[in-house]
Parts: structure tokens; sequence; C-alpha cells
């Protein structure tokens, strides 16, 4: 027998809520259609304008794409919706009622809920116990009062979660329905999703689509945040496109196509086919035998790995978050121990030998994580230095000379666009787009030999995208041994020469790209290629 | 409704910078002089008494001086470690260290003559302060102890050797039995400026070494590396810096240096080895604030401790001329303290006040 209990039993201080709004009742009410209308949104930080006069509409059941490259202003625009920033000029109306919302905890009572790029979970607490959180529950035992409640909606959405399974223990595709769940359970009937996709497979993406489409045929309406054209157009009814903090089109989605919104998006015409022409192969500059190398648990994350990568190659490993792709490209990098097996670089023997003596074989390596890769407190240019500062001319042994490296900054600044307001800039005043530029500017730039590039285009807008993925290619035929981690299947098709898929921590195959096909590799990343 | 919302705001200027500091030390005085107050002691006129023999006059400028020496360099050592976000909190005991060792060196190393004593006095004392420093470094290098604790109870294991010393071993022949050990010989004794207790090596060691380790930590590879380190371990790691070294060395110069300070107080104020509290009256802890409030800068340490060294005078003035309890330094420096931190949250964010008005249209 199962307790019905009322969803809005869940919600606190809904009360409170009806009487924020008789307040402005006597405000003329705006066209019904809309359950959101944002009119006129200015938002500065600082000098930079991120929202500049914009005009964002949301109908009631629908899926609304907001589509836009890096810092063109759509996540602030929504964390305005969502009540974590005040917007400096403009008005909200939800249902037709000028509102102010001055923090999520408004936002939510207003049945808006977001679902943020980065998951706001309790790792080691139990779904339920997770889910628990910010309802209104008895004291006792709350997590079990909760659980009857979420089947009912799990059913009715098709959102399956175990819910007595920590929180720890999930894929990143199931932490995401979670944080649905737990927008759905506060009783949310406007849903934005940021960047949802950036995080999950091929597979969890049909899922999520799944079930926002069965969310918005039930009434709820849904942004869906992106800088991913396929998916707007897959997803989609309509789209609004913003590009430098400016609304540039609204649009039906059925009315349009992926090159008209990329044009619109960047500004230009955009290439979406990369020539990749044939490259003189040579002998293996990156070699990888047997290893195998433990994961933060402690647990064995690579298991029996062996390949070869030759100057002029993009090998391309492609799988699912954490199955042990991390872990293998630190163990090359020099960051973590190797259990057994053996690492070559330009046939030496690095294995177990340290980062410095990596870096020095001339190793350029993109780690995954982009807070690995910079000191938020140091310069620009110190940050573009930060593997180099002991050589020539930007130290002698001693002393950094800031005239060679502040010159040499300078030009990486124009060379890869990198927007700052000098190279003496603190690196944490850039935009994480500009950040990953930084980056890649740092580690693509030198004569290395081998570049280890895990998810180089990670949140980066299409037109840096299109550039990252043409310098690789191009050092490519400079005759760099080139390994390509990425989850981006369309990348790794795009770019790579030869393609293995990596699954709980060993490599299931090894395909020539010729004969590799987004299905093939979408099944091997699941294992069921292995099992069969 | 009121509601007090912080928002990050853009890095103050300079000048922006030294308004909240004083600010913050307007706040600092107010909230001592509240105290004053209380008391029964007219703030003004105590303010007037301390200031005038503190910064007014010339004893009052030389002590002051004294006192703010070796603040300086134990200061000017924290912010080589606390840059590489080594939270050291032994300079305390890394002071009583070099004071042992240039007592030492003073007492028994024979009939050397000043230039060959005193250097070496001054090595010896960087040697011990710097090996106190290397010993929690180490153990945090290799097996992560956490270097809070470890420089904390150190500070202890020197001030009961110390009185280990005095009461035992080094009790002075000539002393009548007073715990405290015979007079360093006269070529141990640094020169003074004539008329003031101002040993002038150790002043001038603690300009320069503000000034080295300001151009150590901006112009050098080694600085880089401590501010890669400080800044963000993971990148350090990233970037093939070793974090080993960076540590080792970071302590061993904060160490050396508050080692250097003992060696002065030792060499140029007490010419003997006695009770670690009248040794040191804290310098280690104080040099702490002295450190932060110059957000740790090394060249700012100079002005910060000649205030903090003013605070210290200050308080004698208090006792002496005023009849207040020990108590009011230690207010005065929390004071301090508290109004840096809330100086320091000023210059990060924005602090917005914001009053409902229900809007009538």
């Amino acid at each position: 027998m199962e307790a019905k209990i009322p969803l809005s039993h869940f919600i606190s201080g809904e009360n409170k809520l009806s009487l924020n709004l008789n307040q402005h009742s006597h405000q003329a009410i705006r066209n019904e259609e809309y359950v959101v209308e944002m009119r006129g949104i200015v938002k500065r930080f600082l000098d930079v304008i991120a929202n500049d006069h914009v005009d964002f509409k949301l109908k009631k059941g629908e899926i609304h794409a907001l589509l836009g490259e890096n810092g063109a202003g759509k996540t602030t625009l929504m964390n305005i919706l969502y009540g974590i920033y005040m917007p400096d000029e403009g008005e909200i109306y939800v249902d037709g009622k000028l509102v102010e919302i001055r923090s999520p905890r408004d936002a939510i009572k207003l049945g808006i809920g977001m679902v943020h790029q980065h998951f706001m979970l309790v790792e080691t607490l139990s779904v339920a116990e997770n889910l628990a959180m910010g309802l209104k529950t008895s004291f006792l035992n709350p997590a079990e009062e909760v659980k009857l409640k979420v089947k009912d909606v799990m059913e009715k959405y098709g959102l399956k979660v175990n819910l007595d399974a920590k929180v720890w223990q999930l894929s990143t595709g199931e932490k995401q329905r979670i944080e649905i769940l737990k927008a759905i359970c506060r009783g949310a009937k406007i849903l934005i999703l940021d960047e949802p996709t950036s995080v999950l497979t091929p597979g969890e993406v049909r899922e999520l689509f799944k079930f926002l489409r069965r969310m918005a045929s039930e009434g709820k309406s849904i942004v869906f945040v992106t800088h991913k054209l396929k998916e707007v157009m897959e997803i989609s009814d309509r789209v609004t496109v913003l590009r430098k903090g400016k609304v540039v089109g609204v649009m039906e989605t059925s009315k349009t196509n992926e090159y008209e919104l990329a044009k619109l998006m960047v500004g230009r015409e955009v290439v979406f086919e990369l020539e990749k022409a044939p490259s003189k192969l040579t002998d293996p500059q990156l070699k990888v035998e047997k290893l195998n190398v433990l994961g933060d648990r402690g647990q064995l994350a690579v298991k029996d790995v062996s390949f070869e990568v030759r100057g002029g190659e993009i090998y391309g490993i492609a799988g699912v978050a954490g199955n042990g792709q991390r872990e293998l490209v630190e163990a090359i990098a020099g960051l973590r121990k190797v259990v057994s097996g053996k690492i070559y670089i330009g046939g030496v023997d690095v294995t177990n030998s340290g980062p410095s003596s990596v870096i020095k074989l001339g190793v350029a390596f993109i780690p995954e994580d982009r807070k690995m890769g910079f000191v938020p407190n140091m310069s620009v240019a110190e940050n573009l230095v930060l593997k180099k500062y002991r050589e020539n001319p930007f130290s002698n042994r001693f002393f950094l000379n800031y005239d060679a490296i502040e010159g040499y900054a300078k030009k990486l600044i124009e060379e890869y666009k990198i927007a700052t307001p000098s190279e003496k800039a603190l690196a944490k005043l850039l935009s994480g787009g500009n950040i990953q530029r930084l980056i890649l500017a740092r580690e693509l730039s030198s004569g290395s030999e081998v570049i280890i590039a895990v998810h180089p285009t990670y949140g980066l807008d299409v037109g840096s995208t299109e550039y990252v993925r043409r310098l690789l290619l191009k050092r490519r035929s400079e005759g760099v041994a080139i390994l390509l981690i990425s989850e981006d299947l369309d990348e790794i098709l795009s770019l790579s020469d030869r393609i293995a898929v990596m699954f709980e921590g060993r490599i299931v195959g090894e395909l020539p790209c010729e004969k590799a096909d987004i299905e093939t590799l979408g099944l091997m990343m699941s294992g069921a290629y292995e099992r069969r | 409704m009121i509601e007090i919302k912080l928002e990050k705001r853009p890095p103050p200027s300079k000048i922006e910078a030294l308004i909240y500091s004083k600010i913050s030390v307007a706040f600092a005085l107010f909230v001592s002089g509240v105290i004053l107050k209380v008391y029964g002691v007219d703030p003004v006129e105590a303010y007037k008494i301390i200031a005038f023999n503190v910064f007014g006059s010339i004893p009052g400028i030389s002590e002051t001086i004294v006192k703010s020496i070796p603040l300086a360099l134990c200061g000017v050592g924290l912010t080589v470690a606390y840059r590489a976000k080594i939270w050291n909190i032994g300079a305390e005991g890394q002071l009583l260290l070099g004071a042992i060792a240039a007592t030492g060196v003073a007492l028994f190393t024979g009939d050397l003559p000043p230039y060959l004593l005193v250097p070496l006095m001054f090595l010896a004392g960087f040697a011990a302060g710097a090996m106190w420093g290397a010993i929690p470094a180490f153990l945090k290098a290799f097996f992560n102890v956490n270097e809070v604790i470890v420089t904390t109870m150190m500070n202890y294991i020197a001030i009961e050797l110390v009185r280990y010393l005095i009461y035992g071993p080094w009790r002075g022949s000539k002393e009548w039995g007073y715990p405290i050990t015979d007079e360093i010989p006269d070529a141990a004794k640094l020169i003074c400026i004539p008329g003031t207790r101002i040993h002038i090596a150790t002043l001038i060691l603690a300009i320069a070494s503000s000034i080295l380790v300001y151009i150590l930590i901006t112009r050098t590879t080694f600085g880089f590396e401590i501010r890669v380190a400080g800044g963000n371990p993971e990148a350090a790691k990233y970037a093939g810096i070793s974090y080993v070294k960076v540590v080792l060395l970071s302590m061993i110069i904060s160490g050396g240096l508050a080692g250097l300070a003992g060696t002065g107080e030792i060499a140029g104020i007490h010419y003997r080895l006695r009770y670690p509290e009248s040794i040191s009256m804290g310098y280690g802890f104080t040099a702490i604030i002295v450190a932060w409030l110059a957000r740790l800068n090394p060249i700012l340490v100079i002005v910060t401790s000649l205030f903090f060294g003013g605070l210290l005078v200050g308080g004698y003035v208090m006792k002496m001329m005023l009849g207040l309890p020990v108590a009011m330094v230690n207010i005065f420096n929390g004071a301090t303290l508290l109004s840096v931190l809330l100086c320091e949250l000023m210059l990060q964010y924005k602090v917005k006040l914001k009053i409902e008005r229900r809007k009538l249209t």
C-alpha cells in the first residue's frame, strides 16, 4: 500500500508565495500564452555587458533551445531567471505576473527549477537523501517519505534511478537524472537545463531527450541551454539565438536549419567538414605496454592497456568518462604511479619517472580538468610559460626574464585570440572559454613531439572548436603524435586515424577510422561489444 | 526586510587598498578606544600619550624600531611560506632556536675576533631556525603531515629546550644561580646606534632580507615555483614543479630568517640566553599578523612590523604611564587582526545592503 502524498506538501512556503504575488496583482496581466517572459534584461559584470536588453519568451509545454557561443550570455540569462543574479535592468513575468526573483529560493517558489552543468549533490548520501534535502519532510527518516512520492514521478516521466544507491556510485547521466528529479519534486513547472548533454554519452543523450519530450507533453516548459546545433535541431520546438549578449534570432526550429543557426550564432559562415590530408607516418612516438594503473579509490582503473601512436597520426580513444581514460593519461603525463607495464616516449622509458621528465621529452598535455592547467592568481603571461619558465630566454638558471615572457605571451594572445585586458592580467579574470584557449595556446604552440589532448574542445563554441581541430590536424601533418581522448564521437571520428574504445579500464577494440561509425562505437562504449 | 549580499568586486587599486587598511586601523583604534573608555581612561588622551612615546620622540622611535626588527625578520620569512600556502605557525620556535644557536656559538667557540664571531653567530642562528623549519616541512612533503600542528607543537619544544638549557647545562657560573646563561663575550655583542638599542647589523639584515625575498618571490624561477605551488598545487604537479623542493626550501628560508631574528635578540639586546618569554614576547606569533597585514608583500612587512613594534611599545607605555594591564596590548592586537580580516573582505567583495521597498504604482 502506498500512501499518496500531494506534491505541494513538499514545497515549503507555498502560502507565502501567493501573498507575494497578490502584491503584484494590480499589475497588468500579460499574455497568458507565455509562462516566462523576460523583457529588456541587462546585466553588466564590471565593464563587460553580458546581457544587453535581452527579451526571452517561454511558452507552456515547449522545449525552447537557448543557443549561443561561449560568453554569449546564455548562462547569465538563465542564472537571472533562477535568481542567482539580479538583473541591472529589465522585468521578468512568470505566468503573466511581474515578479522579482532575488534568490533561487524565490525561483523555486515560482516553479522554476535549474539543472546546472556541475551537479549540486552530496556524494556520500543516497539518492533518496539527496532528494529529501530542500523538501518539507518529516523530521525522522525523511528519505523514506520521499521515496514514496518520487516513485510516482519516476513512473510518470520514465526517469529511472535507484533511490538507495549512494550518489558517488552513479554515472554522470544518473546524477543528472537526480538533479532533474530534484527540480520536479520541488514543484518545477519550468525546467532550465544548462548544457545538459556535455557530460553524457550518446546513449544517455537519447534517454534524456526521451524524457524531456515526455515532460513537455505533460505540460512542463523546458529551457535547453546549448551550443550544439544538432541538439537544437533534434529536441527543440523553438530556438532563441544569442550572440555577444544580444538576441540575434528567435524562430521555430522546424523553419530553420543548422547552417542558418550557425551563421546567426557565430556571425559568419562556418565550415563543418574538415579536410584531413593523408600524412606521413613516422616511428612510434608514444608507446604504452600492458599498463596497469590504480584509480583514486585504489581500484585497478587501467587494465593491461597497450597501444602505440606514431608521429603524424591521431589516435583517438573513445569511451564514457570514468572508464579509465583519466587515469591512463595521468599515468602517461607522469602524474600517476604505474603499477605495472611500460610507457615509452620517443623510445625513452618514462615509466614512473615523474612529470618533469615527461615534459622535457616534449609531451604537451591538455588536461581534462581545466583547473589543473592554470594558476588563477598569476598573470596570463606567467601561465603561458608555466612549463617553460626554466628555459631560455624566459629565465637563466635563477632569474626570470619578464621582457621575454611578456613578449612571448603577447604573441600567443594574438595568435590564439585569448580575450584578456593584457598579458599582465590575472588568469582568474578570464572566462572559461578563454582559459581553455590559454591552456591550448601553451600546450599546442611549442615544438612538442607528443600531444595528449583530453576533451580539447570541451565547452568551446563552434568557431573555437573549428579552430582547435584545424590546429590539431596541422600538428599531425607536422609529424606530431597525438593521443585524443574524447566523449564526443563526432570529434573522434572527424580527427582520428585510428580509434580505440575504452570500457572498464580495458581497450575493448580498435578500428581504423574508415571502418568506424557512431553506432559501432556507441555499442563498444556501452560494453555490449565485449560481451557479444 | 534588510538583506546583506556579498558580491565579488574588481581587484582594488593600490590606493584603494591603502585607504581600506587605514580604515581598518582606525576601526581597531575605535574598538580599543571604547574598551579604554569603559575601563575609565580617556581614549583620546591615552592615544596622545601613546603616540608621543611611540612615534613622537627619539627614544620612542628607537624602541619601536628595536621591537620591529625581529617582527620584520620573522614576518618576511613567513611571507615566503605563506605564498607557498604552507602555514608556518612556528616562527616563535624557529626564533628561539636561532637564539640558542647564537648563544652557543658566542659562549663556546673561544676567543674569536668580532668580524668572525658575529657572522658565525648569524650563520648558526639561520641554520638552527632553518633546521627547526625543515622538520615540519620534511614531514609534510614526504608523509603529508599537517604543518599547522607540527609547527605549533615545535614552538613548545623550543620553549622547553631553552628552559632546559638555562636551568640545566648552560646555567651561568657567575649568575648566582639565576636561570640565565653567562653573558656572551664583548666580541659577540652587536654595535648599536649610539644612544639607542638599535643593533645595526640585524636592522640591515631585516631590510636586506625584505628586499631579497621580494626579488626572490617576484623575479626568480624559485619564486615562480613558490607562487605556482601556492596558487594551485595541482597545476604545480602538472607543470613538473617539485613540491618537495618548494616545501623544504620555503620553510628553510622562513625558519632561517626567524633564526636570524633570534640571533639579533641575543647579540643585540639580551647578551645571554634567558627565559624564552623574555627573549621573544611572542614575536613569532605577532609576525603572522605582520605578514598578513602586509598582504604577504615582504617590502610592506617593514611598514607593518613598525606598526606592530609601535603597538608593543605602546603596551609598555600603557602599562607604565597609564597603569593599564598588559591585556590591553592583546586587545589591540586582537582588534587589529579582526579589522584586517574585515578589510580583506571589503577588498574582495562589495557589500550590498538591500532594503526591500514595496512598489506602489
